[in-house]
């Protein structure tokens, strides 16, 4: 396993703003990397600092082993598709994906026959003689990365590529850029602030927050075991305990996750001895998200706690009171200290 | 509340002009045409018709002995142009207007790219004001503050002395053409002050098209390995092309007809405007000054020509 990107302590401060605040995190190479968070939380100056748009006010990066503090971007072997794909306005779309290996100094006929081959495989076979302001968002997107990936780099930095993407188009997008990722075999290092995309194309996922990583790990740790309110809170909006109702329901005062899915309506089948939790509350609010209700229930002392009922379940009224049940297994303890 | 009626279209207001307001309204075109009217016949019939008066002037030719204008069409009048007294005038006056929006791109490249990419605030607002400052003096002001700067007695001359390079001064000033006396009577003389005068014409434009130059292509441009010289060529200056040639215009164009700088500041050697000037003044030869009148109008039409040929107008 060698370390495509090493950051080590780095920070990046603007002044008093702390963008990104002595972060460490080891990509490994070949593998899909996501860097999640809400705008502001660092996620793309640390892509910046990738690309070298940036440079580390402390701290070291390393790429491949080699320092990249000092390093402008055209000396790195790392290509990035840019947010709103940055194509050259006043060049064809063959010429943009060229570009880079224009400035290389790879002669005409190799460069325009190598565009060719990438535009073909972003599935834009034909598309070179037009002009960016030409193609649709979608088509768009799909050339920044043919001309990012046209230099076989090492390292292919996306900042949130797929943001202005419809959703249909986003999800087709997110299986093809899986696909082209594994059969490069390329190191992706990709920013995103959709939990949802993170989670399905990562191999593993940086959740960042106030210039930090709250928590580095597979897609399932992340889900499943957030190590801190704010994770269990922006991955997929589970239900945050406070110590002190964590520690009436039997368990130690912590700060504990609890995903609405995991909860069901009613006192739950088998019997009540340590397999299942129990809670009771009124409903204050039901929402209808298709394939199932979410229901929020007032479970006293202030706390609100959110469950996921399938469609074909029984929707209970407004102001009624509801049995909330779930197995005492789902419920995760936080390292969080109280 | 009784104010608030329970109508759900309001009545109209009396009077001429809440009709003329209605009437505007559904008849969009008419008010455009009423807009629009007066400027076209302006430009139309004062502007272009005395511009085309004078192109038609310069088809008619010069009684020798009487002085008097013989209104018949013929060519002689631009057949003098060619004689190689008044090619030179020409050629002199296309030469220096060239040397001088060349100059003038490459000083305002940089202050424009200043002020378009890292100017903000007050420091924007001090960059129009330096640009936009010496447009509000006078012309002949300046001019005149010109020519006392670059006289030999001059300050321009005093501050030379004072770094010890009287020499170099010197050295320039015995080179043929270029140099003379001093500089205020000298071709460089000339070219300086045009620059200067000419100057904001240059930044402004090119400010403006840089401003609309995405930071993130300059940053796509590094990315896929181009040096900062490689993205000057390849990008920056192909996206900043339509504001220079903007500015080429203005620099060129006016350069082409000014007859003020060349007569307080340079050699008595004539340009185009003031041969116009001396022309249809003391010569009265009408013709003639017409016929040199056309002379930057075609220039000016066959530079924009090879401009568009170029792609300079493409990323518009």
């Amino acid at each position: 396993m060698t370390t495509a990107v090493l950051f080590d302590k780095v920070s990046r401060h603007f002044g008093s703003v702390r963008a990104v605040d002595s972060v460490d995190l080891a990509v490994v190479e070949g593998e899909f990397f996501a860097m999640l968070g809400p705008s502001g939380s660092g996620k793309t100056t640390c892509l910046r600092l990738m690309a070298g748009f940036e440079q580390p006010t402390g701290g070291h990066i390393e790429i491949f082993g080699e320092t990249a503090e000092g390093v402008p971007p055209y000396r790195r072997n790392v290509n990035t598709v840019f947010q709103d794909y940055a194509l050259f306005p006043h060049l064809s779309i063959l010429e943009n994906v060229a570009y880079g290996l224009m400035v290389k100094g790879v002669g005409k006929e190799e460069r325009l026959k190598a565009a060719e081959d990438a535009l073909a495989m972003v599935k834009l076979p034909g598309y070179g003689t037009r002009r960016p302001g030409q193609l649709s968002g979608g088509q768009r997107q799909r050339v920044a990365l043919a001309r990012a990936l046209v230099n076989r780099p090492r390292v292919l930095l996306l900042d949130e590529p797929l943001g202005a993407l419809d959703l249909k188009l986003r999800e087709q997008m997110q299986e093809e850029l899986k696909t082209l990722q594994k059969s490069l075999g390329i190191t992706f290092v990709f920013v995103t602030h959709d939990q949802g995309e993170a989670l399905s194309m990562a191999d593993r996922v940086a959740v960042f927050n106030d210039g930090r990583i709250q928590q580095l790990g597979t897609p399932e740790e992340v889900y499943k075991r957030p190590q801190t309110r704010f994770v269990a809170d922006f991955v997929g909006s589970s239900n945050v305990l406070s110590p002190a109702f964590v520690k009436s329901l039997g368990y130690p005062a912590r700060y504990a996750s609890l995903r609405p899915e995991a909860l069901s309506l009613g006192g739950g089948t088998g019997d009540v001895t340590g397999e299942r939790k129990r809670v009771t509350g009124t409903v204050v609010a039901t929402s209808f998200l298709g394939a199932a209700n979410r229901v929020t229930v007032e479970a006293g002392g202030g706390t609100r706690i959110a469950a996921m009922v399938p469609a074909s379940e029984a929707l209970p009224e407004q102001g009624s009171g509801v049995t909330l049940s779930f197995a005492a297994h789902d419920l995760h303890l936080m390292d969080e200290a109280a | 509340m009784s104010a608030i009626t329970q109508t759900s279209i309001l009545e109209g207001r009396s009077g001429t002009f809440a009709r003329l307001s209605d009437f505007f309204w559904r008849n969009p075109k008419i008010l455009l045409f009423l807009m629009l009217a007066p400027p076209l016949l302006w430009l139309g019939i004062i502007y272009l018709g005395s511009l085309f008066a004078l192109l038609l002037q310069s088809f008619f030719s010069i009684d020798e002995f009487s002085g008097l204008i013989n209104y018949e069409f013929t060519l002689d009048t631009y057949r003098q142009l060619l004689i190689p007294s008044n090619f030179d005038i020409i050629l002199r006056t296309v030469v220096m207007a060239a040397l001088v929006t060349l100059a003038s791109a490459v000083i305002a490249f940089p202050i424009a790219y200043y002020a378009a990419r890292y100017a903000r605030g007050k420091w924007k607002a001090l960059f129009y004001l330096g640009v936009m400052l010496p447009l509000w003096s006078s012309y002949l002001v300046k001019v005149y503050a010109w020519k006392l700067i670059l006289a030999k007695e001059g300050i321009f001359t005093w501050f030379l002395a004072k770094l010890h390079l009287t020499w170099l001064l010197d050295a320039w000033l015995s080179l043929p053409v270029v140099g003379g006396n001093s500089l205020s009577i000298s071709y460089t003389g000339t070219f300086i002050v045009f620059v200067y005068v000419w100057m904001p014409f240059m930044i402004l434009p090119i400010q403006a098209a840089l401003e609309r130059v995405p930071g993130n292509l300059i940053e796509a441009s590094a990315d896929l390995g181009g040096n900062p010289a490689q993205t000057f060529r390849h990008v920056l200056f192909p996206l900043a092309l339509p504001g220079i040639i903007a500015g080429s215009i203005f620099t060129f164009s006016l350069t082409l007809g000014d007859y003020i700088i060349p007569q307080i500041i340079g050699s008595s050697r004539l340009f185009i405007g003031q041969a116009v000037y001396a022309q249809q003044g003391t010569a009265g030869n009408i013709p003639l000054a017409a016929a040199f009148t056309v002379v930057p109008i075609v220039i000016m039409g066959f530079y924009l020509w090879m401009a568009k040929k170029q792609g300079a107008f493409d990323a518009l």
